[in-house]
């Protein structure tokens, strides 16, 4: 008997294939793709009260954004290879497809958008910083030192396209993680045309709930007051696309359940034994319950202001947890069964290897390097100037 | 007019950068692309001659046949018929050029038939096969069976 197998396996599935980073890929995606719907909140649907939040969640995105597919280059054997997806795409190929997506995303929307936005500060900066930082701020403004109200009116309009053009833009980004796996026909864990607007849904509550965290702990380190409008407002947000996401994961659950084909007695069992921690106990119970109650009881009472932030702050948490085991038991519990439905292998992470636990941590941390450098460069904070644009 | 211009004359700069780094993808697309890409399908045209350079090295069981008619009978008569014999023997195509110079190795039985016969659920259910630790008692498989035809 193979260690770690229980009843039959066939060869190629003894062993996983896609490891702990292809679960760290759709969580930072997701990220992304949140963190961008959260400020197009501001721009394009105008709840103003999250607009202390709107600078942070284009920086959050565009540093999630770079990291994401560095994953998938330390799980390739011959990452340099990757590129030739952009200069001979199949259009058979999602995955080179979505290089296209990617870049899109990364330069038409986000670089884009941060540009218009931050172009006053930039200009300014840039007249006003010395050294090789003045040398990146005169960069950035692309040599146009035009900041009059009329231009600045001008950046608005354009932005304000670009947001409404990068709305769908970031559905696609996380709709197509989910088609890559919603696709697969021969693995029934991932086959759903369900799936790309699960992961959709799960990325939005990630990122709004990732850049609700990164407000108030910045808030807390700054020792600046936070402002409560704001955080309600999020925390609202937060509960209205919960409530979606866990309805459509709920309405895959129970079609599933009463189609019940042939793979769902393997796949129930599956969820019963190896996947009941981090299904059922975190992703379901800790990871959604717990904070769905959190941000319900929200809207129904009214706590005093210190109990809702840390209400707020506990749900955030345990959203961060729970999406990334709904990572983890899309990616290896897809992994874990046999196409025969007669056996279970297991996943076994390894420390310090190519694709290990220590590569995922430090990929996971990069974003957060990223993203101080990104604010060390652009101040998103706005205090007291929040109404005047 | 002329003000409007003015106003939104820097909204060019994003767009030529885009632009010029669009023209530096598509120079170099066509500096590493190579030249005939697609021309038969979705890959290069050479990489068929790469693949015709690499030295052959099963010669083929027409090849074997020429000269080893003994166990091409033998092989003939039994189960085994439609087994090449490389599939055993592994790639000779050196021994079939020059027979005296590359004189094979025979196979390791102990391995060689488990290889195809080891009981396996994944297997059709009519494929002769054995648990082969039961059923040879731990003799080699060829004290009883001939390989070139199994049947006893
Ligand atoms: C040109 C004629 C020729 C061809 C073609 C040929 N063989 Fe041989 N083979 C010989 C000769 C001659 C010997 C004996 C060599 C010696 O003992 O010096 C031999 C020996 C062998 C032996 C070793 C026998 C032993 O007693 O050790 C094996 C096994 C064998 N051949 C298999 C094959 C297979 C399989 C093929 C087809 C890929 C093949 N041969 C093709 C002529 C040929
Ligand atoms: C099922 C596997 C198998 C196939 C198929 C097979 N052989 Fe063999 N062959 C063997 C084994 C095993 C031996 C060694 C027997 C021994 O060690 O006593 C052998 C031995 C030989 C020998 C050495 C002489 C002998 O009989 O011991 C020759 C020559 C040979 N095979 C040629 C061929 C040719 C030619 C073919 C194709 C027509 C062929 N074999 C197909 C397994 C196979
Ligand atoms: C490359 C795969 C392969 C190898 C290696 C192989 N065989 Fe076979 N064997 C077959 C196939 C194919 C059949 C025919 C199955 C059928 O007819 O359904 C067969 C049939 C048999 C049978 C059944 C004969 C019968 O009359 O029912 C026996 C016994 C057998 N092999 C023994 C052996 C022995 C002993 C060896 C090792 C010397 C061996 N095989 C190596 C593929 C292999
Ligand atoms: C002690 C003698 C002996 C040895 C050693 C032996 N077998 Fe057999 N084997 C037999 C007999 C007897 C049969 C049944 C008669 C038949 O079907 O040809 C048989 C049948 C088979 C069959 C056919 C089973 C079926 O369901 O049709 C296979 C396959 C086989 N043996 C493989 C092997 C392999 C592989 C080895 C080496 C590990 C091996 N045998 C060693 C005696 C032996």
């Amino acid at each position: 008997m193979i260690p770690g197998v229980d009843g039959f396996m066939y060869p190629n599935e003894v062993e996983l294939q896609w490891s702990v980073l292809i679960v760290l890929y759709p969580y930072i995606t997701g990220l992304v793709a949140g963190a961008f719907i959260l400020a197009s909140l501001e721009r394009v649907f105008k709840v103003e009260a999250v607009r202390p939040t709107y600078r942070l969640a284009l920086l959050t995105a565009l540093a999630f954004l770079l990291v994401a597919p560095l994953p998938l280059q330390l799980h390739l054997g011959h990452p340099e290879r990757s590129f030739e997806m952009y200069l001979t795409p199949h259009t058979s190929s999602a995955m080179a497809m979505f290089g296209f997506v990617y870049l899109w995303y990364l330069t038409v929307v986000l670089l884009l958008e941060i540009w218009l936005e931050y172009r006053a500060e930039i200009v300014q900066l840039a007249q006003s910083t010395a050294g090789p930082k003045g040398w990146i701020y005169r960069l950035l403004t692309l040599g146009s030192y035009n900041i009059s109200p009329a231009a600045r009116r001008m950046d608005d309009k354009v932005g304000y396209a670009v947001t409404v053009i990068g709305i769908p833009s970031a559905f696609l980004l996380h709709g197509y993680v989910g088609f890559i796996f919603g696709s697969v026909k021969a693995n029934p864990w991932w086959s759903t045309p369900l799936m790309p607007i699960v992961f959709l849904f799960s990325a939005m509550v990630s990122g709004i709930a990732a850049v609700m965290v990164l407000y108030v702990v910045s808030m807390k380190l700054r020792r600046t007051p936070i402002d409560m409008r704001c955080l309600d407002t999020i925390a609202r947000y937060l509960f209205y696309t919960f409530v979606i996401d866990f309805t459509l994961e709920m309405l895959d659950l129970v079609h599933r359940t009463y189609e019940s084909d042939e793979s769902f007695r393997s796949l129930d069992f599956m969820v019963h034994t190896r996947l009941w921690g981090s299904q059922v106990i975190l992703q379901i119970f800790l990871g959604t319950l717990v904070p769905l109650l959190l941000l319900a009881a929200n809207q129904l009472f009214r706590f005093p202001e210190g109990r809702r932030k840390a209400m707020y702050m506990t749900a955030g948490a345990l959203v961060l947890v729970g999406i990334f085991a709904m990572r983890w038991n899309v990616v290896i519990g897809g992994q874990l069964f046999s196409k025969s439905f007669l056996g279970y292998t297991t996943y076994k992470m390894a420390l310090g290897t190519r694709e290990g636990l220590l590569p995922a941590i430090l990929l996971f941390l990069l974003p957060f390097a990223i993203f101080l450098v990104l604010v060390e460069l652009l101040p998103p904070w706005q205090e007291g100037k929040a109404h005047e644009a | 007019m002329r003000r409007w211009f003015r106003d939104s004359a820097h909204l060019i700069r994003p767009a030529l950068v885009l632009m010029a780094a669009l023209v530096v993808f598509l120079a170099i697309r066509t500096a590493i692309v190579p030249k005939a890409f697609g021309q038969y399908g979705h890959y290069r045209p050479g990489a068929l001659d790469l693949v015709r350079q690499h030295p052959i090295a099963f010669a083929g069981q027409d090849a074997c046949l020429m000269c080893h008619d003994d166990e091409a009978k033998a092989r003939a008569a039994g189960k085994h018929a439609h087994v090449a014999c490389e599939a055993c023997h592994g790639p000779l195509a050196q021994h079939a050029d020059d027979p005296s110079a590359h004189v094979p190795k025979l196979p390791e039985v102990a391995n060689l038939c488990r290889r195809c016969h080891e009981q396996d659920a994944a297997k059709p259910h009519n494929f002769p096969q054995v648990i082969t630790a039961e059923h040879s008692g731990g003799a080699a498989c060829n004290d009883c069976h001939k390989p070139h035809n199994p049947h006893l």
